[in-house]
């Protein structure tokens, strides 16, 4: 994977928005932005209704997405390209998991929402209907969804990263600073784990750095390219920023998001946890 | 519904009355409205809260009144709009309960 492969930019799908083929699907926790505006021909996947089990904590299973997909008329050849507010926090979720999935052909668009919003390329309103498909998920790849266990066992072992601001990290915030802070988990972050914040990979404009200078960002930090790595944050999604940054535009092996994250984690019964700045002992 | 626990990190409506649950003795809230150098309200602005570092720690997009809001901690923070209009900066001590900032682009 390349930047190349992974990665459009928005000149290339306002040029695109009509092509055969090319599927356009925004991707937020709220669609309500959807509502008030969306690229033409895009479908919307609510983060919280479509891709989340709504009894158990967890991921739809593949009959679920298949179904999910059918309905909304995505083919299994189709170029998806997603994309989505929140600096594409949702949308790199999207991503990982149509990855998961086993989708051919997946992009994401450079910037996503804000990029297009402040470049003042057109939106429209108004339903999008596709014709209904019968869509074909993989088996879920989980060499690239990391569970509980495994994060225990990385202590000292693996890369872990950790994704979140630095006030999440140290413990000073349980949650980013645009929700209240008021949560079940203890805070701080998995001891070991380097503190590489989504943010650093991206330009304020929601453009995700040069490969450069993506690669100097995470050898600053520490991260060995010998070993394994793990990237979490609160829920999951901002870490899928910083996985497909990793995995798809600098070509790590051997990268997965743990989609429990802090949440999960940090509510764990007797795991270790460091609090502060540096990443602790293991 | 979804488990509380797997509530997302999306940014709720930044015109919404603050939910009434909310702890004021514990929260920090900062809030304010982004304007134009005219004076108007800058709906859709995209505000970014970042930390005394300069490091990015969370950010929203402005009301239809130009509002944004963001729960942090007691200390100095930056608030940095961008919009179709320009962008602007502001620096804020906040301390426990509301802070209110007004951010001008231009």
């Amino acid at each position: 994977m390349s930047r190349d492969t992974a990665l459009v930019s928005a000149e290339w799908a306002e040029k695109n928005i009509d092509a055969p083929g090319v599927v356009f699907v925004e991707v937020d926790e709220d669609t309500s932005a959807y509502d008030t505006g969306h690229i033409a021909g895009a479908i919307k996947l609510d983060w919280r209704t479509d891709l989340q089990d709504q009894v158990r904590r967890d991921f739809v299973n593949k009959n679920q997405f298949e179904a999910l997909l059918s309905e909304r008329g995505v083919g299994n050849d189709d170029v998806v390209v997603l994309y989505g507010g929140n600096n594409n926090w949702f949308a790199a979720y999207a991503y990982w998991y149509f990855k998961l999935y086993g989708h051919r052909d997946v992009k994401l668009l450079d910037g996503g929402r804000k990029k297009w919003e402040l470049d003042a390329r057109p939106l429209v309103t108004g339903a999008v209907t596709r014709p209904r498909t019968e869509y074909v998920a993989q088996e879920p790849d989980n060499t690239i969804r990391a569970f509980r266990d495994e994060v225990v066992d990385a202590i000292g072992t693996k890369n872990l990263v950790d994704v979140r601001s630095p006030d999440e990290f140290a413990g000073r915030l349980l949650a980013p600073a645009h929700l209240p802070q008021e949560q079940a988990q203890r805070a701080g972050h998995i001891p070991t784990a380097i503190s590489v914040p989504w943010s650093k990979a991206a330009n304020e404009d929601g453009t995700f750095k040069s490969d450069d200078e993506l690669r100097r960002i995470y050898a600053a930090a520490g991260l060995d390219d010998g070993k394994e790595t793990i990237a979490y944050c609160r829920i999951g999604e901002r870490s899928s920023h910083s996985w497909f940054v990793l995995q798809e535009l600098l070509g790590h092996p051997n990268v997965k998001n743990y989609d429990g994250s802090w949440t999960e984690y940090g509510s764990l019964v007797g795991v270790p946890v460091a609090l502060g700045d540096e990443p602790g002992e293991a | 519904m979804t488990a509380p626990t797997a509530a997302g990190c999306a940014a709720p409506d930044q015109a919404a009355p603050l939910p009434a649950s909310l702890d004021l003795e514990k929260e920090t809230v900062i809030t304010g409205v982004v304007r134009s150098e005219a004076g108007e309200v800058v709906p859709g602005a995209y505000v970014r809260l970042l930390d005394s570092t300069g490091e990015f720690t969370a950010e929203v997009v402005t009301s239809p009144a130009g509002q944004f809001r963001f729960f942090a901690a007691p200390g100095n923070w930056t608030l940095r709009a961008l919009s179709r209009h320009g962008n602007g900066d502001t620096s804020v001590a906040a301390a426990r309960g509301i802070n209110e900032v007004a951010v001008t682009v231009a």
